[in-house]
């Protein structure tokens, strides 16, 4: 008998946001290892698992998905009330997902174009990550998170600590792992230099670049990235599409790709004038 | 102190040279082989050389050179079969005896309390082909701080112990290399077991060491003669004087510390990505981070080591409060470390001006020139 396995379980709660499930699938698919974690936590609420559901209070929430309803914005704020460590997981619940494209558009218009009953539904105009409704204790990044991560915020929730998640560049993971880097060898528009570690520098491992599905690191530096990408060959629009994806809603991705935007509709402008 | 290749005897040196005709590079491999060292080589893959294991001398980079530029890195067909003109590529030795990340200890816990025991490599005798001399000074720089510092490292001892290194002279320098500087290059003074000088038809060869004596005796090598060696000689000379950059060290480590303030950390601030490339190509770089990876079961964890950066935000993360708080403190932290602090620290320099930072930086910051640029007073 170990110390520990006389300890009461973690009861963990899963819940989703506007998403695709993949990050939940994460939890799923740590498959063998979550046989000796069900001794030791009590998966009270995870749809995707399991339908019996336990009520609150819960030890730790995961939530996946981006804020997008009145109805998401109720509900976080109960989850949150109800949950002891609150962590929010995958790019759309830490950055608004791709979804917050729309964030940029009127999606009054949007609706009336997409959907024969536009009145039926009820949505926000903008996807927003968790931690702009309710206080999140940590975040877990990527499109989809990445299951190591998943695993280690377990396991240092069972011993009442912080996850302790990189900080720092994809570079750093990369070069650990003793890839040759594509932006220097190849030229190719790698996101590594301003996106967050945590992948274990997947792609560049796969010998493409990086797209930035982590999200940006802390403190980063996207405007110099974007003069190194304008100088391997990428024109005004395609700088700013590669810092518009997954994590395009992102403050750091966002200020640049939006920097970019107007500056090129003002060369526009300015075009047009001279014309 | 820049100093002139082979200022040894004359005499002695032609007495000591070997020759090894290319198509014989297959047997001191085989010889390295036989025993018992595995052969790591620098081989072409994804676009640079890696160290990696060879059997053959057919892995090598054959008729292959590169072109190094900041923030740029080619590999490009050369006329010839040479195997070693391609000067370097990300990796240095670092790796294979400060490894990127690692196992240290194995805790069990109980209801008694805890119990350590430290998981120590098992690592094969290993041979190094294809050295380069500021390669060769950075692991000197290494060995002297995790070898013979005050608590000498137990993980990096384990895999640095039963290493036999054939070096190379370089006879090409890459647009980046400044080893001139630092006077730890083109040619391999000490710390190898054997060093080879590439030529035309074949290698000058010659030992450091009596295991390194041992190897070449074994091959039955022909005498170089004069005229090889006295080729060898120029060849090493037009390398370095060949040198495109350089970095003044005058009055260091004073003159960095009295240029904290320098306009010129903030420009270069805008610029840097805080990535860590530069820390982690750089061969003399030991920053590392530890951390516990709890066991699934609750019966313990395992300390792991890896590699850690000071351009990493975190890296001065102190009870809330950081100290490095912008890119452009880290840059100077790293700069005035490895070539100022460095000295105080431990009697040298922290770069052997291998060039690595420059070329793998994403953005091509050039330590060269922002050297020169704060040796200038500001205006
Ligand atoms: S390939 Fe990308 S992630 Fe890897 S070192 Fe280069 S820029 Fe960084
Ligand atoms: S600082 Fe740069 S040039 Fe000097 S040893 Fe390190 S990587 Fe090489
Ligand atoms: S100097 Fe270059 S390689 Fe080093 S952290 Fe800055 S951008 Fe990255």
């Amino acid at each position: 008998m170990t110390a520990f396995a006389t300890a009461p379980k973690l009861k963990l709660a899963v819940f989703k946001f506007a998403s695709c499930d993949g990050c939940q699938l994460q939890l799923l698919n740590l498959e063998h290892e979550l046989l000796p974690l069900a001794g030791r936590i009590e998966i009270a609420h995870f749809l995707e698992a399991s339908s019996r559901v336990e009520p609150g209070p819960y030890d730790l929430s995961l939530v996946e998905g981006s804020v997008a309803t009145p109805a998401d914005a109720a509900r976080i704020r109960r989850i949150r009330e109800e949950s002891k460590v609150l962590v929010s997981i995958g790019a759309c619940a830490t950055a608004g997902g791709i979804q917050a494209l729309r964030n940029r558009a009127d999606v009054e218009d949007w609706k009336q174009r997409v959907y024969p009953h536009p009145e039926w539904l009820s949505v926000l105009p903008t996807s927003t990550p968790i931690a702009d409704h309710v206080k999140v204790d940590h975040e877990l990044h990527g499109c989809p998170i990445n299951p190591l991560q998943v695993r280690r915020v377990l396991l240092r929730a069972l011993l009442g600590t912080t996850p302790d998640l990189p900080s720092g560049s994809v570079c750093h993971e990369c070069k650990r792992a003793g890839r040759v880097c594509v932006l220097v060898a190849r030229g190719a528009p790698c996101l590594g230099p301003v996106t967050r570690a945590g992948c274990g520098a997947l792609c560049p491992s796969l010998a493409r670049d990086c797209y930035g599905c982590f999200g940006p690191l802390d403190d980063p530096n996207p405007p110099s990235l974007a003069g190194r990408l304008a100088e391997l060959g990428l024109g005004p629009r395609d700088v700013e599409r590669r810092f518009r994806g997954i994590t395009g809603y992102a403050p750091a991705f966002r200020a640049l790709a939006d920097r970019i935007a107007e500056e090129r509709s003002a060369e526009e402008t300015g075009g047009s004038a001279d014309d | 102190m820049p100093r002139s290749p082979s200022d040894g005897d004359e005499a002695n040196r032609i007495s000591a040279s070997r020759f090894l005709a290319r198509p014989r590079l297959q047997e001191l491999i085989d010889a390295l082989r036989g025993r018992g060292y595995r052969v790591i080589a620098p081989v072409p893959r994804d676009g640079a050389v890696v160290y990696a294991e060879v059997e053959s001398a057919d892995a090598l980079p054959r008729g292959l050179r590169e072109s190094q530029a900041p923030g740029r890195y080619r590999l490009e067909a050369a006329t010839g079969d040479r195997v070693f003109d391609v000067v370097n590529g990300p990796g240095a030795l670092k790796p294979f005896f400060f490894a990127p990340r690692e196992t240290l200890l194995q805790v069990r816990t109980d209801a008694a309390g805890f119990e350590a025991s430290e998981t120590l490599p098992e690592t094969p005798p290993t041979a190094f082909l294809g050295v380069r001399a500021c390669d060769l000074a950075a692991l000197g720089v290494q060995d002297r701080i995790f070898r013979r510092g005050r608590f000498p490292d137990a993980w990096y001892e384990a895999r640095r112990r039963d290493v036999l290194v054939v070096a190379v002279n370089c006879v090409r320098s890459a647009a980046t290399c400044f080893c001139t500087s630092f006077g730890t290059g083109p040619e391999a003074r000490e710390g190898h077991d054997l060093v080879l000088t590439e030529q035309e038809d074949g290698f000058v060869a010659r030992s450091g060491t009596p295991a390194g004596a041992e190897v070449l005796d074994g091959l039955s090598l022909p005498p170089a003669g004069a005229e090889r060696v006295e080729a060898e000689h120029g060849a090493l000379v037009a390398c370095a004087e060949g040198m495109e950059r350089g970095i003044d060290t005058e009055g260091f480590p004073e003159l960095l510390y009295a240029r904290l303030e320098h306009p010129r950390w903030a420009e270069t601030g805008e610029r840097c990505l805080s990535c860590g490339n530069c820390t982690a190509v750089c061969p003399t770089c030991f920053c590392h981070d530890e951390s516990d990876e709890p066991a699934l079961d609750g019966s313990g964890a395992v300390r792991v080591r890896e590699w850690d950066s000071c351009f990493d935000r975190d890296h001065a993360q102190v009870h809330g409060l950081n100290f490095r708080p912008h890119i452009a403190h880290r840059y100077r932290q790293w700069l005035v470390h490895k070539l100022g602090a460095w000295i105080d620290q431990f009697g040298e320099s922290g770069c052997v001006g291998c060039g690595r930072c420059i070329t793998w930086c994403p953005v091509g910051i050039d330590i060269t020139e922002e050297v020169a640029a704060l040796r200038t007073e500001a205006p």
